[in-house]
């Protein structure tokens, strides 16, 4: 009697388990929250921006549930490789170094030119300061360019080394940028701009392959009906596909 | 939050002000001094309790169990705080992990460590993939207090073991020879009167630890520097109803204002407890109240 009712307790758990693997797998997504229009913390506390939009969409698509988490910028490879999220979604560019730690799906934004948003139209970008976001394709752009590299941790510390003078100019997404310099009259850009990237695209676990194939899927039949076009539109994101 | 709220562009500066200060964001840095506080009150008495049992360790007589207090003592004294909790909760959180892994998934046949990433399977993971978000912020939250209270115990353990050596030797023999036991003479004769010169210490560490809060951040729970750095940041009027520029000095100025107010609150607090302790002890301190009693 006893061995019968473990022998029952033990396929009860090995199901569930397999069941755990399966479909009760809820999705973690680790995004920055301090990237507008790509993702940012809306007046109500929650993750919100094109991301949002974009990845609830994905999820609905691909059938997974899905879960917000916010993490700094820095550490947000290192936190996706040791599992305490399951795909990055933060505005992250796809790039060849990047691409040697994760995976990544295919792009659901072109390649954003980045522009230098300056505090003088006559300020030196080819040799003069500039700020950057650390672990950014522009931060590398940079520091091959001639002119010297600031880095700060978070975005808007970029802008406020260039309000300050600290920095003479701040190379980021033009999308991330256009909101500040509508807004701020005393910020303009500079007419040179920077086509770096090869665009956007959801970062993942090397090993998650079946999660990257799912998410990729969606994001194709996103591009395929026209509706991730509908939402960079709405998200003021150059380029469509 | 108020009725009036529904378009705040519209609004004078202090109706519009009691708006901004109401939102479901800033509801989130009020709930966060919850949580610092939260956290203080819980790691207090466990970091103390550690340190009990590592300065008892450390003078025990029993050779492996004193190597054991010295050797806590020393490393994690030794250790800076930030390299401890970022080693520390990473490999304490894997550790869980794998041994999770180990007992629950036997027939997982692929390799843990899969080039960069660390993957053990679903049933294993703290806490699981599918609980809720509540879950995982506890979980964070229960191994901060764990390694603030390892840090801490550390340094309360060194100031307790200081604090049993400086009870007079005098104290401890007239026990004896009152035919206490060993343990007896500890827990009746020399506990009680450590107290008071363990305090000094103590409420300094009580300081530092208030202080040391914003480590959380580090360690994943969003704390109230996390916000007061979120909120503060320039918000441009497409995406909040409430528009503002660069108001982190602001908020680091309301920050800096809670913590000496609350560091000051402590201060008054450990002056009434030493007052207390030092009542009617053999010390400098209790001789002076005796006099200004009699």
């Amino acid at each position: 009697m006893k061995t019968l009712f473990l022998t029952t307790a033990a396929i009860a758990m090995t199901a569930t388990l397999a069941l755990a693997d399966g479909h009760g797998k809820t999705v973690r997504m680790g995004t920055e929250g301090a990237y507008p229009p790509y993702n940012f913390i809306n007046d109500a506390g929650e993750v919100d921006g094109f991301e949002r939009e974009l990845g609830d969409e994905l999820c609905k698509r691909a059938e997974l549930t899905c879960e917000w988490v916010t993490n700094e910028w820095d550490s947000i490879i290192p936190n996706l490789v040791s599992g305490n999220y399951d795909t990055i979604i933060a505005g992250m560019s796809i790039t060849d170094e990047r691409d040697e730690v994760i995976d990544f799906t295919q792009n659901y934004t072109l390649p954003d030119p980045s522009a230098y948003l300056v505090a003088s139209p006559d300020a030196d970008i080819a040799g003069g300061v500039v700020a950057a976001q650390t672990n950014t394709i522009q931060a590398a752009f940079i520091a091959e360019s001639g002119a010297t590299l600031v880095e700060f941790a978070t975005p808007e510390e970029t802008i406020a080394a260039v309000k300050n003078g600290e920095a003479d100019a701040v190379l980021a997404d033009k999308a991330f940028l256009s909101p500040i310099e509508a807004d701020d009259p005393d910020l303009m850009f500079m007419e040179q701009e920077e086509l770096i990237g090869g665009g956007i695209g959801m970062g993942l676990r090397e090993s998650d392959g079946e999660l990257r194939d799912k998410f990729d899927a969606a994001i194709q039949s996103m591009k395929d009906d026209g509706s991730l076009n509908a939402l960079l539109d709405k998200w003021e994101i150059g380029g469509s596909f | 939050m108020f009725s009036f709220c529904t378009d705040p562009s519209v609004l004078s500066d202090r109706p519009w002000m009691a708006c901004y200060l109401t939102t479901g964001k800033h509801m989130s840095i009020y709930y966060s001094v919850f949580t610092v506080l939260l956290l203080l009150a819980i790691t207090a008495p466990v970091a103390l309790a550690f340190g009990f049992g590592g300065a008892t360790a450390a003078r025990s007589s029993f050779a492996p169990l004193r190597w054991f207090g010295k050797s806590y003592i020393a490393i994690v004294r030794g250790v800076p705080d930030i390299a401890f909790f970022l080693f520390f909760v990473i490999a304490l959180d894997q550790g869980i992990e794998y041994l999770r892994h180990k007992a629950l998934c036997r027939d997982w046949t692929e390799p843990v460590r899969q080039g960069n990433d660390f993957v053990v399977c679903q049933a294993a993971k703290m806490p699981l993939g599918d609980a809720p978000q509540w879950v995982h912020e506890t979980y964070g939250f229960s191994l901060a207090v764990l390694t603030f209270a390892i840090v801490f115990g550390a340094f309360a353990a060194n100031v307790l073991f200081g604090a049993m050596r400086a009870v007079p030797r005098a104290q401890l023999e007239t026990a004896e020879a009152y035919g206490m036991s060993q343990r007896q003479t500890f827990w009746r004769v020399l506990v009680p009167q450590m107290w008071v010169f363990a305090l000094p210490g103590l409420s300094n560490l009580w300081m530092v630890l208030i202080k040391a809060t914003p480590l959380l951040f580090l360690l994943g729970v969003e704390d109230i520097v996390y916000w007061a750095r979120e909120l503060g940041g320039t918000k441009t009027s497409r995406f909040t109803d409430y528009p503002h520029g660069d108001w982190r000095m602001w908020y680091f100025l309301a920050l800096l204002v809670f913590y000496l107010i609350f560091t000051r609150i402590s201060e008054i607090v450990l002056d009434r407890l030493m007052k207390r302790l030092t009542h009617g002890q053999a010390t400098a301190g209790g001789e002076a109240q005796r006099k200004a009693a009699a």
